[in-house]
Formats: structure tokens, sequence, C-alpha cells
């Protein structure tokens, strides 16, 4: 009882966000596709201290630093490659909000696509069973309503 | 006192909760009728209770009673009093009083709106309910009691609540999740009271039908709030960020879309009757699964509470006993529900069987990529992370997919339609939206966009082939007045919400694309300008508020010549957590949002800003209103408050 | 439907529970160092006593060390100062600061009022160092092998338990497994 108020009271610093106030500083680049990387990179990036924050939005003192980095490899014409290789050199495959495809990931990036696969096939099958005795001609209304009628029989009795 | 108070009627509704669990359950067993009749009783007595319980808490945060540690911890003297009463559901203990107020509620609402059920089917379905309410009160209870005491000496005053809390937000957006979340243990308290009873006939489904779509609503419009919310309170302009607390909320929510139309599918034509049941099961249990994570700390969130593992370890307990159980039983009990209709490949049957593989799918999608990094982690393969750009890759294309069948399946009729019909009613819009989803981003952008055309033309598809299947409806209708009077409210439900899905899609295409931002340094008299506005700073001036101070800054947004308005952003100090807060302020428009956020004070009285151009931004939400007016709307047809019909009476004898 | 299909449900659900209560016993803000079992770094840094002296990753070879990342700013690392002047005293094991984006002479003072652990310090002023080593927040600590490879690093303050289990790696050898 005693120890779980403990805990009780440790974790009652409950704070639903971390990082209180969102980050803006003023990067300037001199021309609009650095800006668009500079963007994307902060974005996709993910702040390594943070709560699920990534670094532009982040206001972490890692954060503003990786930014300044990222704007210094920006202004050194470096590849989005290099600034990748950079990053999980020292951060790991953590800071990428995009998995690298590898085979931990396989599952990951094609298991969604392979399931729709397999269920739609499963699909095809059900259908193929519950269509064995019907054919698809037009019924007017007034059959329509006689079908129902007797279908409707068949399934109360 | 009055904390006591609360905690002894929690007490007590948990007396009641166990009388509710067992006795209606007990008496369908020996086929008792008083017993089975207890239930309703049962759960008036355990609402009453827990409405105390919630009563008190609400009065200790209005009488700033600091020795409560919850109210020490989650409010101050100085705190407007309308946060302080929302700041009841601020934390983890009063947001789970806040469930399980709820609970009761929905409980309540079953006893009294289902006096059409047979006796049995109403005492199994309280019965479950009850069940559930046990194991969430026994949790606040033992691990989370909000009325705990500070004692021997407790604070002069209150630790404040989080700034981003105080908000409009938070008095809004936790009770409709909520409402959701707990909404859909009603379809599932239905499901099992299905596979206990061995009854799942059309009559079953026109009864949970109207619970499951109202959850569903209520989960609809919470999800919107709080994507709206996270966009103007956030300070960065974003509506949603795939981050686990958010996709917690979108899987019992996708699942519960399947579940909607499964139903649909049940109640008109007796098909898919186990599938609707796992759904039925599936949607609850990714509610309960939601609750876990949020509270469990196994993963990081922006939105997360304090985690403790001992709480985790005990909602992970009740998962196993909830959703283990619940499937054990699935699985022994669901081959005797087997259907035997008959249906096409072109038929209303087949898309509806599409349409819930798409959005199982989908939920099992966000359910991988959140769950992965915690799968990688236990198996020691090191720590990733996944997050926006994976489930954009993923999930956008499934959605797509979907939409594009969401458009066929609205002119195909149940059981069997042929694929002349289906070709006349559908070469005109299909033809149509693409032309349109072509010429569109050379009109509205700067050139040809591929996600441009495929998100308008989805939408335009999805807005021409329901309009015209409702024009179509008035093709030999005498009088349109009638007519109009004639359809259903389950179909004019039915409209609203995929007009809903259309107007999300536009939202989210067009702001994904043409989002504008810019990060400035700018002092008095300072000019920007974004998309065609000009914003002018005009330097900021000390303002002062309740509980804290700020820079409040003034830029004046012009067109042209004209002046539209003029934004205060904030830069506010809260003192007492001593925190800084982003407070952004937009100037919001059916076509765009002009979004300006504060930064760092820099040198010279100069401050970095960030100006937003959010076109179509509103649109998000927007859709989301239609589509959670849409399922309420459904509810009001008029079938589902018929009294219980010849038909389902002959029914339940041959149960 | 053969009727043991019904039963996949539950056994993903049982799979699926067996790795949310392993999650349980993992932090997931905990991250292991992307350079372990990597070299230290190379950098050319000042000393923070004497900044004419520059300090190079040669400094440190040639004996297991910890190299311990602080700052003044940090309040956690002000928790650990105590410890960590156990541990300088114990002297089985070097430690070496990492004074991390700080002021130089709120830092000698600090070394001045508290005592000093430190067999000597880099200081770090611009945090480019504390980048290319992966730190994302002070406290953080490193052991590293004779040969300046880093075999473990600590996030968060050192206490007498973390201190023990650093022992024992440096008793027994490296393994990733430890704690």
């Amino acid at each position: 009882m005693k120890q779980f108020k403990t805990i009780l009271l440790l974790s009652i610093i409950s704070v639903f966000f971390t990082s209180a106030y969102a980050a803006i500083e003023v990067y300037q680049f001199d021309n609009a596709e650095k800006t668009a990387r500079f963007q994307k990179f902060t974005a996709d990036l993910r702040c390594p201290k943070c709560q699920n924050q990534n670094i532009a939005d982040s206001n972490a003192e890692i954060a503003r630093d990786l930014r300044a980095k990222l704007q210094q490899m920006l202004t050194e014409d470096k590849s989005d490659k290099d600034i990748v290789q950079y990053m999980t050199d020292r951060y790991g495959d953590f800071v990428l909000y995009e998995p690298k495809i590898t085979a931990q990931t396989y599952l990951l990036w094609f298991g969604p696509f392979l399931l729709l696969a397999i269920a739609l096939l499963i699909v095809f099958f059900i259908v193929k069973a519950r269509n064995k005795r019907t054919n698809s001609i037009e019924l007017n209304t007034k059959q329509q309503k006689q079908l129902d009628g007797l279908l409707n029989k068949k399934q109360d009795s | 006192m009055i904390p006591e108070i609360g905690e002894f009627s929690l007490i007590l509704s948990f007396c009641f909760s166990i009388l509710l669990a067992i006795i209606p359950m007990v008496g369908t067993i020996i086929k008792n009728e008083l017993w089975m009749n207890y239930g309703q009783t049962m759960a008036k007595g355990q609402f009453f209770f827990i409405l105390i319980s919630f009563i008190c808490l609400g009065y200790s945060f209005a009488i700033d009673d600091f020795s409560v540690t919850y109210v020490a911890n989650h409010s101050n003297s100085l705190l407007p009093t309308q946060y302080k009463l929302s700041a009841i559901w601020g934390g983890h203990e009063g947001s789970l009083l806040l469930w399980v107020f709820i609970l009761s509620g929905w409980t309540l609402a079953v006893s009294i709106f289902s006096k059409n059920l047979p006796l049995d089917m109403l005492a199994r379905v309280l019965s479950v309910m009850g069940m559930i309410a046990i194991g969430f009160i026994l949790f606040l209870l033992l691990t989370s009691s909000p009325f705990e005491r500070y004692l021997p000496r407790f604070p002069a005053d209150g630790a404040d609540l989080n700034p981003l809390l105080q908000d409009f937000g938070l008095i809004v957006h936790p009770p409709m999740l909520y409402m959701g979340y707990v909404g859909f243990s009603v379809a599932f308290a239905f499901a099992i009271a299905a596979l206990l009873s061995g009854r799942l006939d059309s009559a079953w489904a026109r009864w949970s039908r109207p619970w499951t779509n109202v959850a569903w609503a209520f989960l609809a419009m919470g999800i919107t709030l709080g994507s709206w919310w996270a966009y103007y309170e956030l300070g960065w302009g974003g509506w949603w960020f795939w981050d686990p607390v958010e996709n917690a909320s979108l899987m019992p929510w996708l699942v519960g879309t399947a579940l909607v139309h499964s139903l649909a599918a049940t109640e008109k034509r007796g098909v898919f009757k186990s599938w609707t049941l796992l759904l039925a099961i599936f949607a609850f249990s990714l509610s309960l699964l939601g609750t876990f994570l949020v509270r469990s700390g196994v993963l990081t969130s922006v939105h997360a509470f304090a985690s403790d593992p001992e709480r985790g370890l005990f909602i992970l307990i009740l998962l196993a006993i909830t959703i283990g159980g619940s499937l054990t039983l699935f699985a022994i009990k669901a081959p005797n529900v087997q259907s035997e209709s008959r249906f096409s490949w072109l038929s209303r049957e087949t898309f509806l069987l599409i349409n819930n593989v798409f959005l199982t799918v989908m939920a099992m999608t966000v359910l991988l990529g959140t769950l992965y990094p915690l799968l990688l982690d236990s198996l020691g393969a090191g720590k990733i992370s996944v997050g926006p750009p994976y489930f954009n890759a993923v999930f956008v294309p499934i959605m797509s997919l979907m939409a594009i069948g969401l458009g066929i399946s609205i002119s195909v009729r149940w059981r069997d339609t042929s694929l002349d019909r289906i070709i006349e009613a559908l070469w005109k819009p299909a033809l149509a939206s693409i032309l349109i989803g072509i010429a569109f981003p050379f009109i509205y952008g700067s050139g040809f966009d591929f996600s441009v055309f495929l998100g308008i033309s989805i939408s335009l598809w999805i807005i021409l082939t329901i309009s015209l299947e409702f024009i179509g409806k008035f093709k030999h209708a005498e009088s349109i007045f009638t007519k109009l009077k004639q359809l259903p409210m389950s179909y004019y439900g039915m409209m609203l919400a995929h007009l809903g899905v259309a107007v999300v899609a536009i939202g989210i295409t067009l702001v994904s694309v043409y989002s504008e931002e810019r990060d400035i340094r700018m002092v008095a008299g300072d000019k920007v300008s974004l998309a065609g506005y000009e914003f002018e700073f005009k330097g900021t001036q000390q303002v002062q508020g309740a509980n804290y101070t700020a820079d409040r800054g003034q830029l004046i947004v012009r067109d042209g010549d004209n002046v539209i308005t003029t934004l205060n952003p904030e830069k506010r100090h809260y003192s007492v957590k001593n925190n800084m807060m982003t407070e952004a302020d937009i100037d919001q428009g059916f076509f765009r949002d002009l979004y300006v956020a504060m930064g760092e004070p820099l040198d010279d009285g100069a401050w970095a800003v960030r100006v937003h151009y959010k076109p179509f931004v509103r649109w998000l939400w927007y859709g989301g209103t239609l589509m959670a007016l849409g399922g309420l709307v459904t509810v009001t047809d008029k079938r589902y408050r018929k009294k219980t019909s010849l038909s389902t009476k002959n029914e339940a004898t041959h149960a | 439907m053969p009727r043991l299909l019904l039963f996949i449900p539950l056994v993903l659900f049982i799979v699926l529970g067996a790795f949310l209560w392993k999650g349980l016993s993992i932090d997931p803000r905990e991250l292991p160092s992307a350079l372990l079992n990597k070299s230290f770094p190379a950098f050319q840094v000042p000393a923070l006593r004497n900044p004419n002296k520059i300090l190079t990753n040669t400094d440190f070879i040639g004996q297991p060390v910890l190299v311990n990342v602080w700052a003044t700013w940090c309040p956690s690392c002000r928790k650990e100062h105590d410890q960590l002047l156990a541990i300088a005293q114990e002297a089985n094991v070097p430690v070496i600061g990492l004074n991390y984006k700080d002021d130089r002479s709120a830092a000698l003072a600090w070394l001045e009022q508290l005592g000093d652990p430190y067999k000597f310090n880099i200081y770090d002023e611009s945090g480019m160092l504390g980048l290319d080593l992966g730190v994302y927040g002070a406290p953080e600590t490193y052991l590293l092998d004779a040969k300046g490879i880093i075999r473990y690093r600590h996030v968060g303050v050192i206490t007498a338990e973390v201190w023990a289990n650093f022992k024992v790696m440096l008793e027994k050898g490296w393994s990733n497994e430890t704690i």
C-alpha cells in the first residue's frame, strides 16, 4: 500500500506536454530549395531528448544545436545522404522518423500491403462461395419483393 | 470531509457494479425475471454514486482544497474557474474518474432507452457493462484515487495546471473523446451478450446500431476537437502528428467505422455476423489498448500522462481479462452464429466487405507503426522511430483506394447489381472528377501536382457520386417535398458522413501541399509578405493575465491596400510553473487561415516571428464535424424507436 | 470455416500482450549510444583550466576512463557531483570531465566550491564535441576502455547503484547486455 502511494506521489508530476512552447528561430538560406530541404529535415528528424517531437517544433537545447548543424551542413552543400549519415552516426536510427528499409523493418514497411493482399484474397473466396447460387439477372421491384419475402421466411424458420 | 465522501461513494458505486455484473447474469442462467430486472436499478445506483464522487472532486477544485493531492497538483488559486473545473480531468486520476463516470452514464442510458429489448438481452448487456466498471473502478480505487490527501502538511497553493491545458480545448476535447472510447463498450457488451445467448439476428443488429453510431460520432468529434486544439494551442500549426496518443484514438475510430458499416449489412441482410461481433470486440479492445498506451509509459508521446509501470501492469491485466476473455468466448461461440444469405460480386455486401478490409488494414497499419519501436526494442533489436513519413507513405495509398471504393459502393445495391447499371451511373462523375482533378492544381496552384490531383479527384468523386445518388432518388418522386420526408434519417446521416469524408480529404490535400510558412526576425515596422498577404510588425507590449504575464505582439495584415485584420500573438510566462508558452493568433477563414506565433526575443527589441498560410485547414474540422453529425442523425431514424415488432418476437422465441 | 481459424485473433492478442508486458520494463526514452563499441570521436578542444592547452582524444588512451558530461546550468549534475567525488576518491578509474556548453568562469567556480573530481576537463563551449559524441542532455557518463573505445553510456544522474554496475563492467569486461 505504502509503496504504491510513493509511486503515486512521484508520478503525480504528471504533465501532458513536456516542452511547453514551439521553437521559432530565424534561418536564412540563399535559395528556396535549401529552405524547403531545411523544413523537410527539421520535420523528419526526431529530437533525441524530447517526448516524440521533431527538431523543428522542439525547443530543447539539443534540437537547437541540431538545427544549427543542419543549417551549416546545408550551407556547405552537403547531400541529403550525408546529412542523414551524420545524424545517425551520432544519434542512431532513433532520430529518423522515416525508418530505413532493412531486414528489421520489412514487416513494418510491407506488412500492411501484405495484409491487404491476404485480406482481399479472403474476400475473394468468401464472395465466390456466396455467389454460387445467385446469377446476375436484374430483378424488377416486384420480383425483388417476392424474393425478399421468401428469403426472410427462410431465415426466420 | 468532502473528498472522503467522494472516495466513499466511489466504493459504494464499486459495490453496485459488482451486483450489476453478477445478479442479472445469474438471472439469465436461472431464468429469474426479477433478478434480470435488477440490472436497471443497479445501473442507476452505480451512476448515482459515481456522480456524487465526481461532484465531490469538482467541489474540491472549486474551493481550492489543496489538502487533496490531485487538486494541489493540478490547480492553483489564481486559475480561472472554468479551468479549475476542467482540471478535474487534467491529470491521470481525474481523467480516469471521468472515464468511469462516462461508463456509468452509458450504462444508465442503456438501461433507460432499451426498454424494448428482450429482458434477457438487456440483463446480459448491463451485466457485461458492470463487469467493465468493476475493473476500472477497482483500478481507480487501488492505484489512482484522486481523493488522496496531502498529509500531514499540505501546500498553501497549488502547483497549477499545465498552461497548455488552460484552454477551451481541455473543457470539450477529453469528455467528447471519452464518450467515444467508452461508448464502444456498449457495442462490446451487445456483442458479448450475443455470443453468450447465441442470438445474433437483424433485431440484435438493429438494437446495437444506434449505440455504435453515437459512440462513433462522439469519437469522431473528439478526434476532430483534439486536432483543432493541437493546431491552435501548440503553436506550430500542425494538426496531426501520428503521435502514439493520437494513433490510440484513431485505431478504435477506424475499426468503429468498419463496425458501423458491417452492422448495416448484418441488420439489412443478415450477413457478416461473426465478423461484426469481432469488430465490436476489436473497437472496444483498441479503446482499452489506447488507455494502456497513454497511461503506462511504454511509448513516448507529446501528450502522454506521467508514466507508471505499476499502473501499466494493472491496465495490462484488465486488458488480458477483457480482451483475452472476449476473444476466447468468440473463438468458442462464434460458429453458432453462421449466416446464410447469398450475394453476388457486384453487390453492396461485397463492397461493404471490401470497405471493412480496408478500414481494418488501416487500423492494423496504425497499430503496427505505433507499436513497432516497442516490438523491436523488446526483442533487443535497437531503438527506431516511426513517424509521419512512414504513415503518410503507407496509410495514404490505402486510404485513397478505399475512398475510390466509397464512390462506387454508393451506387451498388444489396444482393446484386448489373455491371451496366454501375457503369451507367459512374462514368460521368469519374470523368468529371479526373478532369477537374487535373485542372485544379493549374488553376489554384502554379502547376501540376500529383497529390493535389489525387486528393481533389477523390474528393470530387465522392461528392459527385453521392450527389447523383441523392438526386436519383427523386427521379420517380411525385413531389420533392414528400420524397424528402420519406427518405429515412439514416440515409441522410450516411450522406452527411460521406460528404464529411470528402471535405476532410480536400482539407488534408490542400493544407499539406499549399501551406506556406516563414520564420523571420522582425523589429517594429518590419514587413513580410506570404502568399500574397503582407504582415507588418508593430512591436510588442506587456500585458497581465489572470495567472501569467505576456509580451503581446501586434501585426497588421494587409491584402494589397486593405487591412484585413490585426493579429496579437503572445509569448506568455506562467509564474507558478515558470513556464513559457506561445499563444498563437489566427485569422480564421473558410478558405485559409493566417497563423502567427512569436518565438524568442532577439537582440535590439527584435522578435523571431513565424507566419503561416494554411489554405483549407478548417475543412479538416468541418469534415470531421459533418461525419459526427451524420452519425448522430442516423440515430433519429424512426425504425430504432419502434417497439419490438412481431417478427423480432418470433425470432426471440427461437433464441 | 475451420474452427481453429477463429482462434487467430486470440493468439495475436496473446502475442501482442507479451510484447506489451515486456514493454513495461523498458524505458522508451533510454537511448543506447550510437557510438557504442566505437572510438571516442577525434577532437581538438581547449582544457577548462588552461585555455591554451589543446586536448585531444589521445589524452585518455592507455587505461579505462569515465567521461562525464556536465554543465553548471544542469541541475541533475549538481545531484551527481558528490557521487563523482566519491568515485574520484576510490581512484580505480580516472574521471574526465566534458564541460558542455558552459561558461568557463562559472564552471571553475563550481569546481572551486564543490570540489573537483576530474582528472582534467575538456571545455566544449560550442557543444560540437557533444554533438559528435551523440550527447542529448547533461548529465551523461561514458565508460571508455584502454583503447579509447566507448563501452557504455549512462544517461542521467550517476547514483551509487549505477556506479556499482560500472565497477562490475570494469572488472568483468564488456558486455552489451549488462544493466
